[in-house]
């Protein structure tokens, strides 16, 4: 067979294998997008129209115009306002609190620090049911059930472990030499973290930030269990009540979608060189 | 002398407040929990507070609910991360050549993974929806099926259902750690192979994937025991309904604890749960690494 047959078969295999992949992957969220434009007459037409003649958007305008409290459309709007605000606490947080914590254990000598790793690691194994019931008891003492600050801590306990795993990788590669020159400098400790090592590990640090953001967005269960009313009720939960109501409003539910994935694909998209490094030397560490 | 002392007292100081916050959220509970496991703590009963030794394990391991719930959750665990693994591999090499176009669909292969997991919940929903569900409208008329299907309303369909959001959302993960693998390999060895006249499936075969070992092995792990903690899509899809068919451990370990009020056997399962991922988790590194003797 000579070359440019092969080739030619090469690309052709090619390309229906990106077409086969594409479909595969856009077609569930153009599906969403569209259902949330379609009118509910279309909707619910049998045979189904893949391809909506007229499309509306007053499912939107209603989301931004409603303002009756008791309405699931204005407890969505309530709930993603509390997820912007967890998710922005946690992570900073999670970055301060997690690095200083994996600068310890990358690069500090003390007792019992691989106990104290392997303990934080294995909690990723144990189930969050098995935590919630002396969790929630612990939490009613403090005062701190359905409450963000409440959240912003329990999705801490989760987060940072593995922000204290990414981050002690980046600060174990960095080079003894420059905590030597730091020292002979005259430098703190403190001082040695801040200025030469963050720098250093600040792709490392972006790349954790993004996925707390992440993670803390995506939260269910412990949002779930832990708040009751728009104090500290959270996006997902918001959107599993609308599916648990009777009647089942598949326009709005797929309005309340598509402006929940928006921040995460955004972020994603424009941040997918630094979740790749994050995921993948988190997980490679083993 | 010195010098030691003072960095270790650094040392705690700096790990501390991450420890507390792990400590008294996270540890402090899962200790309760287990003494959960061993004194009656279920609210309905009348001996509340009675220690009761290994009653509630053994009594959960000898319940054919149990049994069920495992085969439910082995079911959904197998096939779910073979998908995401095989599909990641195949997506991942499409990924990993140089083509027109393939820039664009790195960049849109991570977009499932983004959305959220009670969204993904609700669009899959939609989707397998046995009235007015967009699945049922394109077999139908494919005239695959001859009449609309209730996917979510049959035991079985309903789990495979569940396995086809789950796979879609979390492939691209598999698909992430399986090209950056990938980008690491040594081409010069595989053209040299090429050279040599081995085709495409023996290269893969013989050199491929031996390199990808690793990288499989970490994905699997990972995978199964987020799997077994799975949660937020059966909530959202089915309610481990109907008639049980979607019931897994930990939807089970849920139900006992938040509807039942059976406290110690909700903690039971959890903990159950928990060894079972350990014991896999031993079982897959001992696979791998006697896969990986053989090869040397």
């Amino acid at each position: 067979m000579n070359l440019s047959k092969r080739k030619l078969r090469l690309r052709i295999v090619q390309y229906v294998c990106f077409a086969v992949v594409a479909v595969g992957i856009l077609a569930p969220v153009v599906w969403m997008i569209l259902t949330s434009v379609m009118y509910p007459k279309d909707l619910t037409s049998l045979p189904l129209k893949l391809i909506p003649t007229q499309v509306t958007f007053s499912r939107y305008a209603e989301l931004f115009n409603d303002t009756n409290i008791d309405d699931a459309v204005y407890v969505f709007k309530g709930a993603l306002l509390n997820s912007v605000v967890i998710a922005t606490f946690v992570t900073l947080l999670s970055l301060v609190v997690g690095s200083l914590a994996a600068y310890g254990f990358a690069r500090l000598k003390f007792h019992f620090k691989n106990g104290l790793m392997m303990l934080t690691l294995f909690t990723y194994m144990i189930p969050p049911v098995a935590m919630v019931i002396p969790m929630y008891l612990i939490f009613s003492q403090f005062g701190l059930l359905d409450k963000k600050s409440g959240l912003i801590v329990l999705y801490l306990s989760f987060i940072l472990p593995f922000i204290i795993w990414v981050m002690q990788g980046f600060f174990g590669s960095i080079s003894k030499s420059f905590e030597e020159a730091a020292e002979i400098d005259g430098a703190s400790r403190l001082q040695t973290l801040i200025y030469i090592f963050m720098p250093i590990a600040r792709p490392g640090a972006i790349a954790t930030g993004i996925l707390a953001f992440l993670m803390s967005w995506d939260e269910f269960f412990y949002s779930l269990v832990f708040t009751s009313s728009l104090n500290a009720k959270t996006m997902p939960v918001a959107i599993a009540e609308f599916n648990g109501k009777f009647t089942i409003d598949y326009g709005m539910i797929s309005v309340a979608g598509v402006i929940a994935s928006l921040i995460p694909v955004l972020i994603t998209l424009f941040f997918q060189k630094y979740i790749v490094m994050g995921m993948t030397s988190g997980g490679v560490k083993e | 002398m010195k010098k030691r002392k003072s960095e270790e007292r650094f040392a705690y100081s700096v790990v501390s407040p991450a420890l507390i916050i792990v400590f008294f959220v996270v540890i402090a509970p899962m200790v309760i929990t287990l003494m959960y496991t061993f004194v009656n703590m279920d609210s309905t009963s009348t001996r509340t507070g009675q220690f009761m030794g290994l009653h509630y394990y053994i009594s959960a391991l000898s319940s054919a609910q149990f049994w069920a719930d495992f085969g439910r959750t082995m079911y959904y665990t197998v096939l779910s991360t073979a998908a995401e693994t095989i599909v990641g591999l195949l997506i991942a090499l499409l990924l990993d050549q140089d083509f027109k176009g393939v820039k664009f669909l790195r960049a849109i292969t991570i977009i499932p993974w983004a959305i959220p997991t009670v969204v993904n919940g609700s669009l899959w929903k939609l989707i397998f929806n046995g009235q007015y569900g967009v699945l049922n409208a394109i077999l139908l008329r494919l005239h695959l099926i001859s009449s609309y299907q209730s996917w979510l309303g049959d035991p079985g369909s309903a789990m495979n259902a569940i396995v086809i959001a789950d796979a879609w959302k979390m492939t691209p993960l598999a698909v992430i750690f399986f090209l950056a693998a990938l980008q690491g390999f040594n081409r010069a060895t595989y053209e040299a192979a090429m050279v040599d006249g081995a085709g495409v499936f023996r290269r893969f075969w013989v050199l491929t994937l031996p390199y990808l070992k690793p990288t499989i092995l970490i994905v699997v792990v990972m995978r199964t025991v987020e799997k077994f903690k799975a949660f937020d899509l059966f909530y959202i899809m089915t309610r481990g309904g109907p008639a049980d068919g979607t019931k897994t451990l930990m939807y089970d370990a849920y139900l006992k604890a938040f509807t039942n009020l059976n406290y110690s056997q909700a903690a039971t399962y959890a903990y159950l749960i928990a060894i079972i991922v350990v014991m896999l988790t031993v079982a897959y590194m001992k696979i791998m690494r006697k896969g990986s003797d053989e090869l040397e």
